[in-house]
């Protein structure tokens, strides 16, 4: 009974969460220390602390760490299915219409037509970064660190693990 | 197997490099899928993309689920999915167990804050990727316009982009043939 609660905690949030991981945060928080009671605003906002100074996706990392408290592996398999695989697989099935299409003119307009969409779109997420970074670390910091990257990975073709790496050395002792 | 082991190194370096939540990963995952693997061009990227963004749910785990599922079928998909979250995952279980407080943890807060104008500078650069993709086919002027009213209408109206890339995706399939045999030639002559 336990997994079919950690299925729906996690099936909601994930289907619902419009906007990515970050922004189902909140559902999730409602789910687990409103709905279930598994644990408590002070013990989540330790964990999504915790999960943010962690590389990699926030929503499935919160499913993966809380399905595993609640419930062990299968509790971890259970939440992390249930957040990730109702829209993977309708993605998959759109996709694979798509693509089955693709030569179509309608098909290729389509990919003509969202191309803007995905430029504003990333666009956006560019200014959030450097936002969050410039209140962080300030103006100068910001602009050095992004163009030695800029350097190292888009002229001198750096693989980004590297620059991530020397960033985080970078970070550690200067700031 | 080969196949195997790079689906698992392309999405393990995704979510272990993969600072500041799904979005941020986004341009790591180009690098790997695109630049690194060719697996996709830079043009199904986009689509997927588009359509990861109308749909619901985390968008790294859905990118790294579907690419997976195309390269290699059901087992590629478990093998992204896997190599994106797990590692993570167990980081975080263990991490959990062994510090009593997450207040020790507070100089991890500058090596990430190096991290984040990173992020913006590689997703910078896909930005301008996917915008001198549209001009290409739309032309300067055109592109400008359109990247400015889709801005208006997410940033200003607030219209969630769902709506934006599904209203769009409509538009395409109904539009009258003569228009499209413009845009077709248009595409033509700009690639």
């Amino acid at each position: 009974m336990i997994y079919w609660q950690i299925f729906l905690a996690f099936f909601i949030p994930g289907i619902v969460g419009y906007g990515g991981g970050p922004a189902s945060i909140p559902l999730i928080e409602h789910e687990v220390v409103d709905r279930y009671g598994w644990l408590t605003v002070q013990e989540f906002s330790e964990v999504l602390a915790l999960g943010n100074s962690l590389p990699g996706p926030i929503a499935t990392k919160l499913a993966g760490y809380i399905g595993y408290e609640v419930g062990g592996v299968l509790g971890a398999v259970v939440a992390i299915g249930a957040n990730v695989l109702p829209s993977l697989i309708l993605m998959i099935i759109l996709l694979n219409v798509l693509l089955k299409y693709k030569d179509s003119p309608k098909v290729k307009r389509v990919t003509v037509f969202v191309r803007p969409v995905i430029a504003v779109l990333l666009g956006l997420l560019t200014w959030d970064f450097f936002f969050e970074s410039y209140i962080n670390i300030g103006i100068w910091q910001t602009i050095l660190i992004a163009v030695v990257s800029y350097l190292l990975i888009e002229r001198w073709s750096i693989h980004p693990a590297f620059v991530i790496c020397g960033a985080f050395l970078y970070g550690g002792l200067f700031l | 197997m080969k196949l195997q082991l790079e689906i698992f190194l392309a999405f393990f370096r995704v979510g272990i490099f993969g600072y500041g939540g799904g979005p941020a990963s986004i341009p790591l995952v180009y690098k790997e899928v695109v630049d690194r693997y060719k697996w996709l061009d830079a043009d199904e990227f986009g689509d997927i993309i588009a359509l990861g963004n109308t749909l619901p749910g985390p968008i790294i785990t859905k990118l790294a689920g579907y690419i997976g599922y195309r390269i290699s079928g059901f087992p590629g998909m478990v093998n992204a999915l896997v190599a994106s979250n797990v590692p993570t995952i167990l980081l975080m279980i263990l991490l959990m167990k062994s510090i009593s407080s997450i207040k020790q943890f507070d100089w991890v807060g500058g090596m990430i804050a190096a991290v984040v104008p990173v992020v913006g500078m590689m997703m910078a650069a896909l930005t301008w990727q996917f915008f001198s993709k549209a001009k290409q086919n739309l032309g300067w002027l055109k592109s400008i316009i359109f990247c400015a009213l889709v801005f208006f209408l997410i940033h200003f109206v607030r219209i969630h982009p769902a709506f934006i890339i599904a209203a769009l995706v409509v538009f395409a399939f109904t539009k009258k043939d003569a228009r499209k045999e413009t845009a077709e030639s248009k595409e033509g002559t700009g690639t």
